[in-house]
């Protein structure tokens, strides 16, 4: 952690979390100045959350590649149960969900630890998939079986496969000298959560602001096409404006990855959002105050994790 | 909460002193079955407390005595006796280990029922005046995961005991996390609610009180 710019990442955001943050009791102090105080109360929450993934990360990272992928591992499990809780198997899945949880996610994320891409590219979407499918024709249960699969290898992509890419960045081949060694995986991978955070936060701030148009009223009744525009023109801005960050990017690179990671994490809140309304609850859990559940706080970054990756594929080799 | 005073006196009235070997493999099973059925427990209009009380449960799953068990605050869970069958639980060394020196549980005989030896009669010698239990009044799993009909035995203990608290508990989802016939858990999470404490009514008739404690549990479902 002696790159210069690794610092002045760690400073910039931890300057921007104590303003936040001082902002925040500032409004919880003086309610008289006709702020909601349901919404100061909210975005306070949300500050805590934020510390709260800040200093995990940072935990993370200073243990090491192994323990981020761990972590990261057990997000995934975690975020895996509560799509699983949420979506309704039968008796004749059982086996099938034991071996999903005890052994494909748990092994897919020691190949990603071990970076082996050949293989852990394909051994969720295609191995476990006839896996569950096999499994639970064998549990000879035939009801409503391709929509009972179907949910269970959804689930599988999107919490395990999808999420692992972000760990996975620490493994890419960007670690050269003048990139800062180690640091540059590190600080691409607080860059893409950065990205996705902020794109989160743009989205709410430019839909109250200017929002008209709802996207899908029925899905989602806070966002907007307005939101959408803003958050996405924001985030690359800020991308641009970061790019030194992130080693292999150039700044115009920088902001059409942050236009991407705008529009991806959108994407992941509103198929979250159509899930949830489809089984008629409001969050996935309760594991941190105001934040949901783990689902809720990741959906984004599913979404936006696997394009980030191959992206920065891309820029390294071209 | 008085208890009369005619009462024989129950086996033990201090909570029984166990190895620390027992002790650490309750906490351990509690700490994991907790972790493992992802349960968070919720108190709707009821507290915890070590006063005595019969908590009754819908029943769907092995784990699910462990679990209410489990959910109960470390205070309470020393005086309560989790009620199981025998037929089941002394079957093997561990699993009578674990009934009658990890958790103290009350061992019922479902398969010789005697007059004068009824397991509400055991159950209320055992409980004596200090110990809180844990029954299932559907007397086995659900397989379905509805709540069936409850057995009388529920009605003869408040009947006996009118000064006991009858708290409803619910579990949920805890049916898919290891259903009957499996052995393999699946990690999901559950949900335990307990429910504010009723009685038996003056004059309550047996399938009245038998109808509205089942309806007490649906209702903590939502």
């Amino acid at each position: 952690m002696n790159d210069i710019r690794t610092i002045a990442l760690i400073a910039g955001v931890l300057l921007l979390l104590l303003l936040v943050t001082a902002v925040g009791q500032f409004l919880k102090r003086h309610p008289d100045r006709g702020i909601d105080p349901a919404a100061v109360r909210t975005f306070n929450l949300r500050i805590r959350g934020w510390w709260i993934l800040c200093s995990v990360l940072a935990a993370a990272f200073w243990l090491g590649s192994t323990a981020t992928v761990t972590l990261f591992g057990l997000v995934s499990f975690w975020a895996l149960r509560e799509f699983i809780t949420l979506t309704p198997t039968r008796k004749g899945d059982h086996r099938a969900l034991f071996w999903v949880f005890f052994l494909f996610t748990p092994l897919h994320y020691v190949l990603v630890g071990m970076n082996r891409y050949d293989i852990y590219s394909v051994f969720l979407p295609v191995y476990a998939t006839l896996f569950v499918l096999a499994r639970s024709a064998v549990a000879g249960d035939y009801k409503r079986f391709l929509e009972r699969t179907a949910k269970i290898q959804a689930g599988l992509v999107v919490c395990v496969y999808c999420l692992s890419f972000a760990p996975a960045l620490l493994e890419l081949p960007i670690a050269t000298a003048a990139a800062g060694g180690r640091d540059a995986n590190f600080r691409l991978l607080f860059f893409l959560i950065l990205l996705v955070q902020f794109a989160d936060c743009m989205q709410y701030v430019w839909s109250r602001v200017l929002g008209q148009r709802l996207v899908a009223a029925a899905v989602s009744s806070s966002r907007t096409w307005e939101g959408l525009l803003g958050s996405a023109t924001s985030t690359a801005l800020l991308a641009a404006v970061l790019w030194w960050a992130a080693p292999p990017y150039q700044p115009w690179q920088a902001a059409v990855a942050g236009l991407v990671v705008a529009v991806m994490g959108f994407a992941g809140g509103m198929t979250m959002s159509a899930i949830k309304r489809d089984r008629g609850v409001k969050d996935y859990g309760t594991l941190v105050v105001g934040h949901g559940g783990v689902l809720d706080r990741i959906d984004s970054i599913c979404f936006a994790a696997p394009v980030f990756y191959h992206m920065t594929v891309l820029v390294t080799g071209g | 909460m008085l208890a009369p005073a005619d009462l024989s006196p129950p086996p033990h009235t201090q909570p029984v002193s166990r190895t620390a070997l027992c002790r650490l493999t309750g906490l351990g099973l509690a700490g994991l079955a907790r972790l493992l059925a992802g349960a968070s427990a919720r108190w709707i209009a009821s507290q915890p407390d070590t006063c005595q009380r019969v908590y009754f449960a819908n029943h769907t799953s092995h784990l699910d005595a462990l679990l209410i068990w489990a959910s109960l605050p470390r205070t309470v869970r020393e005086v309560t006796r989790p009620v199981a069958a025998k037929d089941y639980w002394s079957g093997g060394v561990v699993r009578r280990w674990l009934a009658q020196e990890v958790f103290d549980a009350i061992l019922i005989d479902r398969t010789d029922i005697k007059v004068h030896q009824s397991p509400v009669d055991l159950m209320l010698r055992e409980a004596g005046t200090n110990f809180s239990l844990i029954v299932f009044p559907e007397g086995s799993r659900s397989v379905t995961g509805e709540v069936g009909e409850f057995k009388s035995g529920l009605y003869y203990l408040a009947k006996k005991r009118p000064d006991i608290e009858l708290i409803p508990v619910h579990i949920d989802n805890l049916n898919r996390v290891l259903p009957r016939g499996e052995f393999l858990p699946v990690p999901l999470l559950s949900c335990i609610s307990f429910g504010p404490p009723l009685w038996l009514e003056r004059d309550e008739a047996k399938l009245d009180f038998l109808a509205r404690a089942r309806r007490a549990v649906l209702s903590l479902k939502e």
